[in-house]
């Protein structure tokens, strides 16, 4: 059966629904603290302000702090609760969840790093449009899949898995224009290489945005579609 | 493990309610089929035309909360209601093909082949190889040595032949809960039943002999089927391959333990295995 977030917190002990409740919570900031690693990485890289690059990779400990921290409360709540059905689902997923945003975060951080590497290097803005465009279309992604999952809303869920084709499909052609930019000037070789690993770090970003979203269908329909392709899922039979 | 995996649609005339979401289980795998039952206890109504098939060798458990018609469903499967005229009842079992209220059923036969276990063990006052030797002692008589052999068999498949053998002849009582709720099974099996009913058989126990039985209801269904009835979600998400849940009477899902207890079909049944106010 489906489940949504009135009826998940129904149960008749308040201090298991409270101890749910929280896991849901904790996973939001997480997702909120690596939501914005991924923004402000991109505004170092797009500002050229190493500060703020210096200060989301020394962040990303804070992010796999809370990772730890949300684990131990899943595990806690399997081996006290021992939960059953949609409750069951929820600690997984949250568990599964927490590790792909702590891989954003790390993708974040890898950002900043480049980011780092390329205000140093002092090198033009080559690429620069397709980061803000993909970055923009990615933290997106990471937002709406984190709004389904705290709505339980398969719609959004889907519609996130659907994003992930345009995203690649965007970072495919931003890849083919940067190695034109190669061939043409060599001496650009080195910063060009910088913004294809951040490209291709929000390309990622997008994969796990794509995982989440994943979740939520498996959190709300119990059905685990995270080796089927996109076009291939019965929608029908989802929002049935 | 499951092999049925078909449920009926819900919406489809097959089901017995139109509501419930009950898996469909071949009759050729059948050991109980259950049609249209219905039971009261003079007008208080206590199953509600209940239509489901019980696999062979397989465990089965029924789930619900209490008065939800459980234990009423599982004593009507080897006819102990028939000692309360108090109860009336319609719809047919048939156990292996046979309707077992036919008139050339005989109540002792069929209770040999179906037997019963209890919550609270209850060992006859003699001792622990009287208790097994009891039934067997009904049945045709055996030579001595048979009789011995058929008993040391009944014991070990029952997991408790180590722990008694060097004091067969001391009284049931002397047993732990554990062990005599184990010398029951024993008891039970000595008379080569076909099914096995199990009703709570381990509520009244601590953990590790929990354990223990749960062990033996596991080791058993290769020969037997099992049929269980339990307050406790765990031990039917441990032990049974099939889960039935029922309410005030009505069956309401039916399905492969696995699917019911990681994705119920139907509200009712989540509300209940996760704890929520139904």
């Amino acid at each position: 059966m489906d489940i949504t977030s009135e009826t998940h917190s129904q149960h008749i002990s308040k201090q298991f629904n409270h101890e749910l409740e929280e896991l849901k919570t904790h996973l939001m900031a997480m997702g909120g603290m690596v939501e914005r690693q991924v923004q402000e990485a991109v505004s170092a890289l797009l500002d050229g302000d190493s500060r703020l690059a210096e200060r989301v990779r020394d962040n990303d400990k804070a992010v796999n702090d809370l990772q730890l921290k949300i684990d131990d409360e899943c595990t806690r709540v399997l081996a006290r609760r021992q939960p059953a059905a949609s409750d069951l689902r929820l600690v997984l997923a949250v568990i599964r969840a927490t590790s792909d945003l702590e891989r954003i975060g790390d993708e974040a951080s890898k950002i900043a790093r480049n980011a780092l590497a390329l205000i140093e290097a002092g090198n033009g803005a080559k690429g620069f449009v397709e980061v803000r465009h993909i970055s923009e279309h990615v933290r997106k992604m990471v937002r709406d899949a984190l709004t389904a999952f705290a709505r339980f809303d398969i719609d959004l869920a889907l519609k996130v898995v659907h994003e992930d084709d345009a995203v690649d499909s965007e970072y495919t052609s931003a890849m083919r224009s940067l190695m034109t930019f190669m061939m043409e000037d060599p001496r650009s070789i080195s910063s060009v290489l910088s913004v294809m690993w951040i490209l291709r770090a929000l390309e990622r970003i997008g994969d796990h945005a794509d995982n989440l979203a994943e979740y939520v269908i498996y959190l709300v329909k119990g059905l685990d579609i995270r080796h089927i392709d996109p076009d291939e899922l019965d929608e029908d039979a989802l929002k049935r | 493990m499951p092999v049925f995996d078909s449920v009926t649609d819900p919406a489809s005339p097959a089901s017995a309610v139109s509501t419930a979401a009950v898996i469909e289980i071949p009759a050729s795998a059948s050991c109980f089929e259950i049609e249209g039952l219905s039971l009261a206890y003079g007008d208080t109504p206590a199953l509600e035309n209940l239509t489901l098939r019980v696999p062979r060798q397989r465990v089965t458990a029924f789930i619900g909360p209490s008065g939800c018609g459980k234990t009423t469903l599982l004593r009507a499967l080897n006819r102990l209601h028939d000692l309360n005229d108090e109860v009336r009842r319609q719809g047919h079992i048939h156990l292996e093909g046979q309707e077992i209220h036919a008139p050339e059923v005989e109540v002792a036969e069929l209770r040999r082949r179906v037997g019963m276990v209890f919550q609270t063990p209850n060992p006859f006052p003699m001792s622990i190889y009287e208790n097994v030797a009891f039934g067997l002692r009904l049945q045709a008589p055996l030579k001595k040595r048979q009789r011995d052999e058929m008993i040391e068999w009944a014991l070990r498949s029952a997991a408790l032949w180590d722990e008694v053998k060097d004091r067969l002849h001391d009284s049931a009582w002397s047993l732990s809960g554990g062990q005599q709720q184990r010398l029951v099974i024993a008891r039970t099996l000595a008379v080569e039943p076909e099914v096995l009913l199990l009703d709570e058989p381990a509520s009244a126990l601590d953990p590790i002999s929990t354990l223990k039985i749960e062990e033996l209801i596991r080791s058993l269904k290769s020969r037997l089927t099992l049929i269980l009835v339990t307050h406790n979600m765990q031990q039917a998400a441990r032990v049974s391959d099939y889960t039935a849940f029922l309410h005030a009477g009505e069956l309401v899902e039916y399905a492969a333990t696995d699917a019911l207890f990681t994705n119920p079909r139907l509200a009712q049944t989540e509300n209940y295995i996760t704890g929520r106010m139904v």
